[in-house]
């Protein structure tokens, strides 16, 4: 099988619609970090002292520390001091109705397709929005407290419950962890904040909405779900960012922590401005997610479609502590353009009988360069564990690569490890025999590509499997042709 | 229907086709018989659009030019290939896809599409055809499909998307015989007035349950001889050795192979 040259994509049709700029009267400290900064930031929020402690402690720890260079990405120098590391809409924070909202972050969020009105289309999902650094609106808050689940910005779970923040912040991922999350833990503004109690299945569906705004900013927000004993939670992530020819950091840190049979499921469409057709701007996503399945038989699901960002740098992991407990690692990422991508997981085997699944569907386009790096880790306590892993990548075009960098360590003589992994082009007898039955050229690859990240998308819930394949068609515009 | 003119066609600098000339009407059924590496599956694919040949020559089909038109536009116009060898697409349900197709071109020929319940009573109903059970459409099209189930498959496609030009590539080659006699059963059902059918095979024995009008033997990209549906038991019997020689010393216009 031969790659067509005529399915070369340069891509340059290809379009962002959530590019724009909204003008929004915005609260921005002056660039550059030092302690002066955090402190402000912490006065901003009204952060108790102990926020501002490990805030500070955070900062200590970064600042002797080194900006990695293992991942296998290409970038500029970073400069630090040059970011600003708070901005927020001046008009309305942190409400829980509608009516509360500025009318121009409403409108916003309608150009963006997303619903703050408990109202609309997608009532049965409780939506937290964050504007650059602040949690704008959360909606269904009263309905989901009926519940018993606590879902609100991190912020307002900061002030309204210290008690349920103060143990787990950290927990999953300290905040020595590496260079971004360490300052993230510096400088974190928002992010969501979940408690699900003990046996409660939580009603709807949550989710976050991140979008950066401001310019010469950073978002670095923080979310954290705690399910209890028995309890239950579907979580999506979606987010945006205006077109600009600088390149902005996003540095994020998401931690889980899920008790004896809880289950969290967590969701991420990732749609960031992935930068010009000659690779000029977009963000750098450089993220830490973690899960813990602290309690025996906890489930812990990750499902990720990466298709925006100038460069991503994730590894959704999960530490299976409990026995019995299970990880899954769906993901699809999409590398086209001069995109870049360096993602996969971390499964981390401790209690006996610990199952983790890994499925990795990477597609590159254009000059595209997408790595698969993985760790699965099987302690000597882990008797019985097993790993699956499945690595596809599916190349369009001559000058784009794949990469796999699966790493296995395995202590316990008795644990199942296996390990697969194929490439494969989108061929021209594929496309062929797709034109050939009538199926145009574009809806052909589209169709090949969409059937690629199948086993990826049905992880989703329905809404956001249906916006997957529009974000991967939309990404793939003039990849043929 | 079908005229094919003086149809050549390389690949860098081997010529494969050398000068077909065709002429296949409507209702009729035509064999094109020959060895291995002769140009029968180039000529099928030529047809069909496919890339990476040098073309030349004239091909019309109903009047029109076909050989500067892309293949889903010969697709629309009521060219059908059935593969040699079916590509497989992996995660997309052949359900999915066909259906997928036929709304491409009944989109493309101005009428409304199907919707997923009309469309999936008229695979139910083709699919006895072939003798394929429902549990073939929610696979992935042609994936882990044994040789026979591909090959029924690319007929149950035919009988979907009702060509009015069929080219069967090789379509009994890796069959056994009950399988030969499903696919054959398939296109016989599938002969109509209106449809035109090509049916490209080294052996006589498929030409034994789809009677042929005409069978045309291709030697190094030409047609050395064409006559009635007896000459396929001829070149059972007496092979195409004879027919490679003299095509090469004398031309295909005074080809003779003794009664």
């Amino acid at each position: 099988m031969t790659v067509g040259t005529d399915v070369v994509g340069d891509l340059s049709g290809r379009e962002y619609p959530y590019g724009f700029v909204t003008e929004l009267e915005t609260d921005i400290v002056p660039r550059g970090i030092n302690e002066g900064v955090i402190r402000s930031i912490s006065a901003k929020k009204d952060e108790p002292d102990w926020l501002l402690d490990w805030r500070l402690r955070a900062y200590r720890h970064w600042v002797t520390m080194e900006e990695p260079h293992w991942q296998n990405v290409v970038h500029g120098p970073i400069d630090y001091q040059d970011i600003s590391y708070y901005a927020a809409p001046k008009k309305q924070v942190g409400s829980s109705s509608l009516d509360e909202v500025d009318p121009e972050l409403r409108a916003m969020f309608d150009k963006l397709g997303i619903s703050v009105s408990e109202q609309e289309r997608l009532s049965g999902v409780a939506v937290d929005a964050v504007v650059d650094s602040v949690s704008v609106v959360t909606t269904f808050q009263a309905k989901l407290a009926e519940a018993g689940v606590v879902f609100c910005s991190f912020s307002e779970a900061v002030r309204t419950h210290p008690d349920l923040i103060r143990p787990y912040l950290g927990s999953v991922v300290p905040y020595r962890d590496n260079f971004f999350a360490s300052l993230n833990s510096a400088v974190f503004t928002d992010g969501s904040f979940c408690y699900v109690p003990k046996g409660v299945r939580c009603p709807m569906e949550l989710s976050t909405y991140f979008r950066i705004n401001a310019a010469g900013t950073g978002q670095f927000e923080r979310t954290l779900i705690v399910a209890e004993e028995g309890a239950s939670v579907s979580y999506l992530e979606g987010c945006s960012a205006p077109m600009r020819d600088e390149n902005q950091l996003h540095a994020a840190v998401v931690e889980l922590v899920a008790m004896q049979e809880a289950q969290i499921k967590y969701s991420t469409v990732q749609n960031w401005y992935p930068g010009d057709a000659e690779g000029k701007g977009g963000i750098y996503n450089f993220v830490t997610k973690r899960g813990r399945c602290a309690g025996a038989r906890a489930k812990i699901s990750w499902t990720q479609v990466e298709t925006g960002s100038a460069i991503t740098w994730k590894y959704p992991s999960v530490v299976l502590q409990g026995d019995g407990s299970i990880g899954e690692f769906y993901s699809v990422a999409l590398t086209a353009n001069h995109q870049q991508a360096d993602t996969g997981t971390k499964m981390i085997h401790i209690g006996a009988d610990t199952h983790s699944t890994i499925v990795s569907k990477a597609i590159s386009a254009g000059y595209g360069q997408n790595t698969y790096r993985g760790l699965v880790k099987v302690l000597r306590s882990a008797q019985g564990a097993r790993n699956h892993t499945r690595c596809d990548s599916l190349l369009i075009g001559p000058d784009c690569g794949a990469h796999t960098f699966p790493y296995v360590e395995v202590k316990q003589p008795d644990a199942q490890v296996e390990h697969e992994a194929t490439t494969s082009k989108v061929s021209e007898e594929q496309l062929f025999y797709c034109r050939q039955r009538g199926i145009p050229e574009e809806e052909a690859t589209s169709m090949i590509v969409n059937g690629f990240c199948r086993e990826v998308f049905k992880q989703l819930p329905m809404e956001f499997a249906v916006e997957a394949q529009r974000l991967l068609n939309v990404s793939l515009e003039g990849a043929v042709g | 229907m079908l005229q094919i003119e003086d149809l050549h066609a390389r690949i860098g600098d081997t010529e494969i086709l050398r000068g077909v000339s065709l002429a296949v009407e409507a209702g009729e059924v035509h064999a094109v018989m020959g060895p291995n590496g002769a140009g029968k599956s180039t000529l099928a694919r030529v047809l069909a659009g496919a890339d990476g040949y040098d073309v030349a020559g004239r091909v019309l089909f109903d009047g029109d030019d076909l050989l500067g038109r892309t293949p889903e536009d010969r697709a629309s116009a009521g060219v059908f290939l059935a593969f040699q060898h079916p590509t497989e697409i992996p995660g997309v349900a052949n359900l999915y896809f066909l259906r997928t197709a036929l709304n491409s071109l009944r989109r493309h020929r101005g009428l409304d599409e199907l919707g997923p319940q009309e469309f999936l009573a008229l695979a139910e109903e083709r699919m006895r055809l072939v003798e394929m059970d429902r549990s073939f459409m929610h696979r992935s099209v042609n994936e882990g499909f044994s040789g026979g189930e591909k090959k029924r498959n690319e007929i149950l496609q035919m009988a979907i998307l009702e060509p009015t030009l069929a080219i069967l590539d090789e379509t009994d080659s890796g069959l056994d015989i009950d399988a030969l006699r499903v696919v054959a059963g398939g296109v016989n059902a599938l002969r109509s007035p209106d449809r035109a059918m090509v049916v490209i095979t080294h052996h006589q024995q498929l030409l034994d349950h789809i009677v042929p009008d005409r069978v045309h033997v291709m030697v190094d990209g030409r047609i050395v001889r064409s006559g009635g549906r007896e000459l396929a038991a001829e070149l059972e019997a007496h092979g195409y050795v004879g027919l490679d020689a003299v095509s090469d010393r004398q031309g295909a216009a005074t080809v003779g192979v003794t009664p």
